[in-house]
């Protein structure tokens, strides 16, 4: 995207203070930052891994729900969520596209997610056993990533902005379509109040994690705000997000796991206990319930796609060839 | 040739425009990889129509595009930041005319 053969980063400047300067004062008046324009190379670094992780997340995400696609209850649920995995087929597309505009190819990006070098998002490394998880996973991890995500449509890069507001527009109707699944198992029988229960167990404190570690232990933060990559912490999204889903989930009826869970009259907030950051770091490692499910079955699609690419670029070789050769023929 | 060495093979990069119902002109809406323009235009059509955003789909090639080089942005543009001549805001017109 945006002609990349300009991409030849002028690597002797990389560190110049005065280019450094006159980039922050672009970031600070709120001007886009665009492929060819100069950017420290930090800032490039940061960029690659933050987008590619967030496709590779896109693309991994449609692994969970896939696992009901023929197993939805009703046709009118199934057309819902095939869509919905198809639509983070394409926001992986999307943000892949924006990253390749930093520099790196799809196939290094790929790449990267089928060795295990580049990390995605671990709340698709939970395992998904029953209906309810479908609406839990669009009421919950959606709403979490709508939280992170709507700040990131006026992140300093162009292109990722631009993705973002694309992506944006599309997860609302993801959240919306989980809401409803939880609401009707909700209202349902006692054995469905239970299931979206249960579920509701399970998500609440991996959707938290879902923010990232604690402002107090988070490493990027401080560099990331100042580029405006990053607009607001983890901990004030996780609040903000906690104080969105809390009163729709006791709307249905249903409780938090945790105990500690209360609203702060002075404050207007939801306050919540101790969050297990050893569970998150665990599965962040690969040693979540998932972890090399995920990454088998992604390299087996990989792998059995293989002769489609090939065909389809073997076609598309003949074909140039038999245009070419009727066109020397014509002469 | 192994199949390792087709599937490496680069798939071409084309830039995407499409065209509103609003009657807008085509606007440039994303990226993507196909093997060749047919291939390109339905994969388009999947990333990036799936809610009735367009009625009309070009594919470019990235390769064909050239484009400004951000260097040379004061010297293109710069210039024009000068000519407020050109707004028609730059001219009086007396109230009692009314609205032009």
């Amino acid at each position: 995207m945006y002609a990349q053969a300009l991409n030849v980063a002028e690597k002797a400047h990389a560190d110049d203070p005065e280019l450094r300067a006159r980039f922050q004062a672009r970031v600070d008046a709120e001007e886009k930052i665009e492929p060819n324009d100069w950017m420290p190379e930090g800032y490039r670094r940061t960029l690659v891994r933050q987008i590619s992780q967030h496709a590779h997340s896109e693309i991994v995400g449609m692994l969970p729900e896939g696992n009901w696609i023929t197993r939805a209850p009703s046709l009118k649920r199934k057309a819902a969520l095939l869509a919905k995995v198809q639509d983070e087929g394409g926001h992986g597309l999307y943000l892949y596209s924006a990253a390749e505009t930093l520099g790196v190819s799809r196939e290094e990006l790929v790449g990267q997610l089928l060795t295990g070098k580049a990390k995605y998002s671990s709340i698709f490394n939970y395992p998904t056993p029953s209906w309810a998880d479908m609406g839990m996973i669009g009421w919950l991890v959606d709403g979490a990533a709508i939280m992170n995500q709507i700040p990131l449509c006026r992140c300093s890069y162009g292109p990722y902005a631009r993705a973002m507001i694309r992506i944006c527009k599309e997860e609302s109707f993801h959240q919306r379509q989980g809401y409803e699944i939880v609401m009707t198992l909700a209202k349902g029988s006692p054995a469905q109040k239970k299931m979206a229960q249960d579920s509701l167990n399970r998500w609440w404190w991996p959707a938290l994690m879902m923010f990232g570690p604690s402002d107090k232990d988070s490493q990027h933060s401080d560099q990331n705000m100042a580029w405006k990559i990053k607009r607001f912490s983890n901990d004030d999204l996780r609040q903000k997000f906690i104080d969105a889903t809390v009163p729709q989930g006791h709307f249905l009826g249903l409780t938090f796991p945790d105990p500690d869970l209360r609203f702060n009259e002075a404050t207007g907030h939801w306050e919540h206990g101790p969050i297990d950051w050893s569970e998150f770091n665990r599965v962040v490692r690969g040693e979540g319930p998932c972890n090399r499910e995920r990454l088998k079955a992604r390299q087996k699609a990989h792998d059995e796609g293989a002769w489609v690419r090939e065909a389809a670029l073997a076609h598309a070789e003949k074909r140039a060839a038999r245009k070419a050769a009727a066109k020397i023929a014509a002469e | 040739m192994t199949d390792k060495t087709m599937t490496e093979k680069t798939m071409p990069l084309w830039e995407v425009f499409i065209r509103s119902r609003t009657g807008l002109s085509h606007r440039h809406c994303g990226s993507l990889h196909a093997p060749d323009a047919e291939m390109a235009l339905q994969a388009a059509r999947d990333v990036y129509t799936r809610r009735g955003e367009g009625l009309s789909i070009w594919v470019v090639p990235s390769s064909a595009i050239t484009a400004s080089d951000p260097q040379d942005k004061d010297a293109l543009f710069e210039p024009t930041a000068s000519k407020i001549y050109r707004h028609p805001t730059f001219y009086e017109v007396p109230e009692e005319v009314g609205h032009m």
